[in-house]
């Protein structure tokens, strides 16, 4: 790595309240404080958020595609965790 | 161009504050595909945006907007010396906007928490410039406690614009602030910046024989007039043509 | 590369041969997930040539928003009027915005942003030949905006649904952004076309000369295209070079109509039959020509762009040296917990 070289960060917006932070894109930056400012600058210019994070891009441990059956078929076949899985007689309400 | 906005707007000081914004405005626009790294082009337009709204606003105060900004000749403008200098390496270019965007804060604060002619544009206008003000020191910090090269050049920077901050605290006819309260807490604000990123303190005088409170009075800088030809010209051409 | 495998047992029992075997089931997946219009996400295995391509073809379109920006800021010191300078200057930045983003969408390939600069400034990667014709007037600016970026826009808005995720979802953010960019610029041709009998002049003269290279930006016809086919296999591309051109000259001949300026090609015509405009032929030795660096300001724009990058090292190498005193031991750097990560790669669109 040459010292020119600025680290990846990855950057998630807030786009308004109520709403959680989204993945919105990566940048470089040399340090924390300036990845955030370049975030507003780059990522939020025409009033796209209201709170923005930036996470160093080599903290991020992300699963693998190869595991993507043991990590997430299990949980498709729990059709029981999902309400439309019940049969609730006609009428009956705010349930 | 003739003292002529509306009843209550102090148009010599409207002219002030506007041509500071918009000369400035300029030299950052000159950046465009010359910035060091690529976030910076972005960052540097940011600036000049806000500063070129402003100046549109403020003018617009005192007459018509483009007739102030491309009919007037160099010594009807009334901004600061300190604007126009010309952009040099990175290191002026953030020296200067640290000097500016210091002051621009304070005054624009003291303004906004006032009840005058200029209290609705500096309360928008004041989140502008404190942004710029901390890009600015942002860069003061990395530029001085850097590599070497990298303090000598913001040192020098620093050194070389130093003598045009002086006319940022001379009165402006029709801006109701303290002038010398101001400049106290600019110093102590730069001060403390300059500390921070291993800077000294420049020690010359802050005014010259030419610099002291001279842009105010429509005397500037050489550069300046080649730098208005260049932004005037294509208007001019084209007497009462609409763009 | 091998016929298709079942994806799951190829891995678990092909032992000795579990390599090739691994590939074609990799393969495999890959090709149904094109075909099931998915999207191909950074860690997803995919094809060598798929990701050669798409480095390519993400890092010429980088490349070619932040040449692109130094004919428009050209005039940013010189617009006509407050309200044209602020349009212009916010135009010229979302050009380096996009840039950033596309060169992001590059890095998910592991293709760093710092190796394709350099293959720019060296000549070894390409950008849109149009940014080597001069902006000689004001009327440049506005030609710009209408031809060039409703150009490029034919051509981005399928890009949006391309196969791989990071570049389509850039397309999305791009295209939204671009959207003002047509706008103004017919707008500017507008004023300046019902403006003075100069101002028109001005206009007419600009769209003269910005027609045909605007026009090529397409690319060579199909049948001359190398790359073709294959990108539309792999859904990096949705349509043929020919068919966006022709679509933008149908939807550029009413608007030129309405701008009051003509469209400098005595063959175009409506064509009942086919439904479409006819036009006339393009002279691609200049296409060739400016795309071998002999247009008028290829070396201009690659010597301005080195320039910028060479003056600002110092800058970069101080803010690594100020990150790096103030910052050590904790999170950029150093990497801390041995969890090796290929170079360069996006992590979070890994997940």
């Amino acid at each position: 790595m040459s010292t020119t070289d600025w680290p990846l960060w990855e950057v998630f917006v807030r786009s308004r309240r109520g709403l959680s932070h989204t993945h919105a894109g990566s940048l470089h930056a040399p340090d924390a404080e300036l990845a955030l400012r370049n975030a507003r600058d780059l990522y939020t210019r025409r009033g796209e958020g209201v709170s923005i994070w930036v996470v160093p891009a080599a903290a991020i441990t992300a699963s693998s595609p190869d595991e993507k059956d043991p990590f997430f078929e299990p949980a498709a076949d729990k059709p029981y965790r999902h309400p439309t899985f019940y049969e609730i007689p006609e009428g009956v309400k705010h349930l | 161009m003739t003292a002529t906005g509306p009843a209550t707007v102090p148009v010599t000081a409207a002219l002030a504050l506007g041509d500071d914004a918009l000369v400035l405005s300029h030299r950052l626009g000159e950046w465009a595909g010359h910035a060091p790294v690529l976030e910076e082009e972005v960052a540097l337009a940011n600036i000049a945006l806000d500063l070129l709204g402003q100046a549109r606003v403020l003018l617009s105060m005192a007459g018509d907007e483009d007739e102030l900004a491309y009919l007037r000749e160099e010594r009807a403008f009334r901004n600061l010396q300190l604007v126009e200098q010309p952009n040099g390496d990175f290191a002026h270019t953030i020296a200067r906007q640290l000097y500016f965007s210091t002051y621009q804060e304070l005054l624009y604060a003291e303004l906004a928490a006032g009840d005058g002619p200029f209290a609705p544009l500096a309360a928008k206008a004041v989140k502008e410039v404190a942004y710029h003000r901390d890009h600015a020191e942002q860069w003061t910090l990395r530029l001085g406690d850097g590599t070497e090269t990298s303090h000598e050049r913001m040192r020098r920077a620093c050194e070389a614009l130093w003598k045009f901050t002086g006319e940022m605290f001379q009165p402006v006819e029709g801006l109701d602030i303290d002038p010398t309260g101001l400049d106290r807490r600019w110093q102590e604000s730069v001060t403390e910046v300059l500390g921070r990123a291993t800077l000294p303190l420049p020690e010359g005088p802050r005014t010259g024989a030419w610099s002291a409170g001279a842009g105010r009075q429509g005397l500037h800088t050489e550069p300046f007039g080649r730098m208005l030809a260049e932004m005037q010209h294509l208007h001019r051409s084209h007497p009462g043509a609409t763009w | 590369m091998a016929t298709a495998a079942p994806r799951r047992t190829a891995r678990t029992q092909a032992g000795g041969a579990a390599d090739t075997v691994d590939t074609a089931a990799y393969q495999h997946a890959f090709d149904a997930a094109v075909a099931a219009d998915e999207r191909i996400e950074p860690r997803d295995w995919m094809p060598d040539a798929y990701r050669a391509t798409l480095v390519r073809q993400i890092a010429q379109h980088a490349h070619s928003e932040i040449i692109g920006m130094q004919p428009e800021a050209n005039w940013i010191t010189r617009a006509p009027s407050l309200r044209r300078k602020a349009i212009l200057m916010a135009k010229v930045q979302d050009e380096a915005g996009h840039g950033l983003y596309l060169y992001s969408a590059a890095e998910t390939l592991g293709t760093g942003r710092d190796e394709l600069l350099d293959k720019l400034h060296s000549g070894r990667q390409k950008y849109s030949s149009i940014f080597n014709y001069p902006t000689l007037t004001w009327a440049d600016v506005g030609a710009i905006g209408w031809l060039v970026d409703g150009a490029a826009i034919t051509n981005q808005v399928p890009l949006c649904r391309c196969s791989y995720g990071p570049y389509a979802r850039a397309m999305v953010r791009i295209c939204k952004e671009e959207s003002f960019h047509q706008r103004q610029g017919y707008e500017l041709l507008l004023a300046l076309s019902k403006g003075t009998p100069e101002q028109h002049a001005m206009a007419q003269d600009a769209v003269d000369r910005w027609w045909w290279p605007s026009l090529m930006m397409f690319g060579p016809p199909d049948d001359a295209s190398q790359h073709s086919a294959q990108s539309m296999e792999w859904k990096i591309k949705r349509h043929s070079n020919d068919e966006l051109r022709q679509r933008f000259v149908d939807i550029c001949v009413p608007q030129a109509e309405s701008l009051g300026l003509t469209l400098p090609d005595p063959d175009l015509r409506w064509n009942e039959e086919r439904g479409h405009h006819d036009f006339g032929a393009i002279d691609w030795t200049e296409f060739w020509e400016v795309l071998k660096g002999n247009g008028p300001c290829n070396e201009q724009r690659i010597t301005q762009r080195t320039h910028a990058h060479d003056e600002g090292a110092w800058v970069r190498e101080a803010a690594a040296a100020h990150a790096a005193k103030h910052t050590s031991g904790t999170t950029a750097a150093d990497g801390t917990d041995g969890t090796a990560l290929t170079t360069g790669e996006t992590e979070a669109e890994r997940a």
